[in-house]
C-alpha cells in the first residue's frame, strides 16, 4: 500500500461520518420492532399500552409467559413443526443434492432437457385448486405427510446447488477417478459429497427455514388441529384472535377485569412472538454467513 | 452409398446407447426427484383443464363437461373484477416504489470503512428475512391498532389514534413498508456481491483524477451494478400481478376488504371456501398467463433499452 492510500484510510471525512451514522440509524430502525416485542413481553401490559416501554422494560413481569406456557396447542404446534422440519428437510436434501450433481454432467444424454424439465416448474404450475385436487386423490388431505413430502424439490435451490457443483469442483477430478475404475455413484459419494459440505449446509438451512416458517400448505390441506404446525397455531392465536385461556382470579369490577384481560391477551401476543421467533433468531448469528453464501452462489450467472 | 449411411447411423446409435448405458447410475440418482417433480408439479397441470369444464367430483377431471370460456367470462363480468385487478396492481406498485432503497443501502454499506461495524449492520438487517410471515403480520396488527406502537409514537406529535388496519387506504402502504422491512437487508446481499467485483484500480484512477466519493459512487459503482439492478427489476415487474397470498390473506379483515381483496385471495375464497373449483382454476390460469406475458414483456423491453435480460 502506498503512503498516500494509507493516509487516506486514516482520514475520516464528513462523508464517512454522515454515511456511517445513516447506516447505523437504518440498522437501529430495522432492529427496533423485534426489540420492542421482546421488552413489551417482559413488561406490565398496562405500561406497554401507555407507551412507557419504548426503550426499556417497565415493571418487569413474567405473567404473560406464565399464561403462554399453559397454552397447550402452542406446544403441540411446536412439536409438530420440529418433526415436519427435520423430516421434510431430510427428504428435500435426498432429492435435491444428487439431482443437482447429475445435472452438471454435460456428457449425459438429455441433460439439457432435464434441466428445462425442472426450470419450467419455476414459472408454470397448476394453481391452488389443481394442487388441492391432486393431494385429495393421493389421500394427502388431513394427512401430516403432506407437510413433509408435499414440497419435493425447490427449483431455485436445485439451480443454486448445481451452480455450486459446477463451479467449485473441477471435472478433471472425476476423470482421474473414472480411469481408476470408480463408478459414477462412487464418484458422487466419495468425491463430490465431501467437497460439497458448504452447499449442503446452505441447503439444509434454506429448506429448514422454509419448513419452519410455512403455514400455507397446512392452511389448505390440514383440518385436524392435532396436526397443525406452529405457524398455523400462531395465526389462530395472534391474528384470528381465537380465545386464549386467560383466567384472572381477581375480585375486581367487571370492566376492569375485561380491560385487564384484553391487556393480558396483548402481552401474551408479544411473548408468543418472542417464543416463536427465538429459535431462529438465536441460531441465526451463527449461520447467517451460510445464508449469504447461498445467495451469492445463486447469483453467479452460468 | 445407402448401405454406408445406414452403417454410420447404426454406429451412431450404438455409440449413443453406450453413452446412455455409461450414465445409467446418473439416471438412477436423478430418478426420485424426477418422479417427485412429475407428481407434484406436472400432474396438477393436467388438472388445469377444469378451467374449461364444469368440474364435478363424481365425474372426475376427465369426465366433467366442457364449457369453453364460460368461467373466464364470469370472471370478466364479475362486478368487482376491476377492483380486484386494481388492488393487485396497486399493492405491487407500492412495493415496487421501495425497489431503489436496497440499492442505495448497499451503496452506503459498501462505503463503510469500519469493517466490523459493517458486518454487524449487515447481520442485523438480514434478520427480518427469517421472521415468518405469520409473525410479521401479527406484529403489524399489534403495532397498528389504537393502542399500538405506531399510535403511541404518533401521539407524541399530537396525532389522534388511528386504527390503521381498518383503513382501506393504508393497506397497500402497510404491505409495502413491512415488505421493505423484511427484505431491505436481504436484498442488499446480491448487490454487495456484485459491488465486491468493482475494480479497485478504476476507483484509484478516478480518485487521482480528482473524483469525489459521490462521483466515484455515481460513475463507477453504480454503472457496475446496473446489470444486476435491471435483472432484479425485471423479476419484480414480472410478478406485478402476483401479490403473495400469504401476507394479504393474513392482513385482510372485513374493514379493509375494499383494498385487500386481490386475485390470490379471491381464488382462495371462490375455490376452497365456496368450492367452485372450475371458476377458481380459471381465475388462477388467467393470472398465470398475464404473469408470463408481463415477464416476457419486461425482459424484451430491458433487452432493447439496456441490452441485458434474464435470457
Amino acid at each position: 500500500m502506498t503512503k498516500q492510500a494509507k493516509s487516506k484510510l486514516h482520514k475520516t471525512s464528513a462523508f464517512d461520518v454522515i454515511n456511517t451514522s445513516l447506516v447505523v440509524l437504518i440498522t437501529l430502525i430495522v432492529a427496533y420492532p423485534l426489540y420492542f416485542c421482546i421488552i413489551a413481553s417482559f413488561s406490565d401490559p398496562t405500561q406497554v399500552s401507555m407507551g412507557r416501554t419504548l426503550l426499556w422494560v417497565k415493571d418487569f413481569t413474567l405473567e404473560a409467559y406464565k399464561y403462554v406456557f399453559q397454552e397447550e396447542r402452542l406446544w403441540v404446534g411446536y412439536r409438530n413443526t420440529i418433526i415436519y422440519t427435520v423430516l421434510g428437510t431430510l427428504y428435500n436434501l435426498i432429492l435435491t443434492i444428487p439431482a443437482a450433481y447429475v445435472l452438471t454432467k454435460k456428457y449425459m444424454p438429455f441433460q439439457n432437457i432435464l434441466s428445462w424439465y425442472y426450470f419450467i416448474t419455476m414459472y408454470i404450475g397448476g394453481g391452488m385448486i389443481p394442487d388441492y385436487l391432486l393431494r385429495k386423490e393421493l389421500g394427502l388431505l388431513n394427512n401430516p405427510l403432506v407437510l413433509i413430502i408435499g414440497t419435493g424439490v425447490s427449483c431455485y435451490n436445485l439451480i443454486v446447488t448445481r451452480q455450486y457443483f459446477a463451479s467449485s469442483i473441477h471435472p478433471d477430478i472425476y476423470e482421474a477417478a473414472y480411469i481408476d475404475g470408480a463408478s459414477e455413484f462412487k464418484c458422487f459419494t466419495s468425491i463430490a459429497m465431501p467437497l460439497a459440505k458448504p452447499i449442503i449446509a446452505v441447503m439444509t438451512l434454506y429448506y429448514g427455514v422454509d419448513h419452519w416458517n410455512s403455514y400455507y400448505n397446512a392452511l389448505i390441506y390440514i383440518r385436524k388441529e392435532k396436526y397443525y404446525p406452529l405457524q398455523l397455531v400462531l395465526r389462530n392465536i395472534l391474528i384470528s384472535n381465537q380465545n386464549t385461556s386467560v383466567d384472572l382470579n381477581t375480585d375486581i369490577s367487571v370492566i376492569e377485569y375485561l380491560l385487564q384481560k384484553q391487556h393480558m391477551a396483548q402481552a401474551m401476543k408479544y411473548s408468543i412472538i418472542f417464543i416463536a421467533s427465538a429459535p431462529l433468531l438465536i441460531i441465526y448469528p451463527f449461520i447467517q454467513k451460510y445464508f449469504a453464501k447461498g445467495v451469492m452462489i445463486g447469483s453467479v450467472k452460468g | 452409398m445407402s448401405n454406408q449411411s445406414i452403417s454410420i447411423n447404426k454406429n451412431q446409435v450404438t455409440r449413443f446407447l453406450k453413452r446412455l448405458y455409461r450414465c445409467r447410475m446418473l439416471y438412477l440418482m436423478i430418478l426420485p426427484s424426477i418422479i417427485t417433480v412429475f407428481i407434484f408439479h406436472y400432474i396438477p397441470l393436467y388438472g388445469v383443464q377444469i378451467a374449461f369444464k364444469d368440474f364435478r367430483s363424481s365425474l372426475g377431471i376427465w369426465g366433467s363437461e366442457w364449457v369453453g370460456l364460460k368461467h373466464f367470462k364470469t370472471f370478466f363480468n364479475y362486478p368487482y373484477f376491476g377492483r380486484v385487478i386494481w388492488n393487485t396492481l396497486w399493492i405491487s406498485l407500492c412495493s415496487l416504489l421501495t425497489f431503489p432503497l436496497p440499492v442505495i443501502f448497499s451503496l452506503m454499506l459498501n462505503e463503510m470503512r469500519n469493517e466490523k461495524l459493517k458486518k454487524v449492520c449487515q447481520m442485523i438487517t438480514y434478520a427480518p428475512h427469517f421472521v415468518s410471515t405469520v409473525v410479521v403480520c401479527s406484529m403489524i396488527i399489534l403495532f397498528t391498532n389504537r393502542e399500538g406502537l405506531i399510535n403511541i409514537i404518533l401521539g407524541f406529535f399530537g396525532v389522534e389514534a388511528i386504527d390503521f388496519m381498518g383503513l382501506s387506504s393504508a393497506f397497500a402502504p402497510i404491505y409495502s413498508i413491512s415488505g421493505l422491512w423484511s427484505g431491505l437487508g436481504w436484498s442488499t446481499i446480491i448487490y454487495m456481491a456484485t459491488l465486491s467485483g468493482v475494480s479497485q484500480e478504476l476507483i484509484e484512477a478516478a480518485k487521482i483524477d480528482g473524483a469525489t466519493r459521490m462521483q466515484v459512487i455515481w460513475y463507477v459503482n453504480l454503472p457496475h451494478i446496473k446489470g444486476t439492478v435491471i435483472t432484479m427489476f425485471i423479476l419484480n415487474m414480472g410478478s406485478l400481478l402476483s401479490v403473495g397470498f400469504e401476507k394479504t390473506f393474513l392482513l385482510q379483515n372485513s374493514l379493509n376488504q375494499d383494498a385487500s381483496s386481490v386475485i390470490a385471495t379471491y381464488v382462495y375464497e371462490i375455490g376452497l371456501l365456496n368450492q367452485q373449483f372450475s371458476y377458481s382454476t380459471a381465475i388462477g390460469l388467467f393470472n398465470s398467463i398475464v404473469n408470463i406475458i408481463m415477464i416476457v414483456a419486461a425482459n424484451t423491453i430491458s433487452k432493447k433499452l439496456a441490452h441485458t435480460g434474464l435470457w
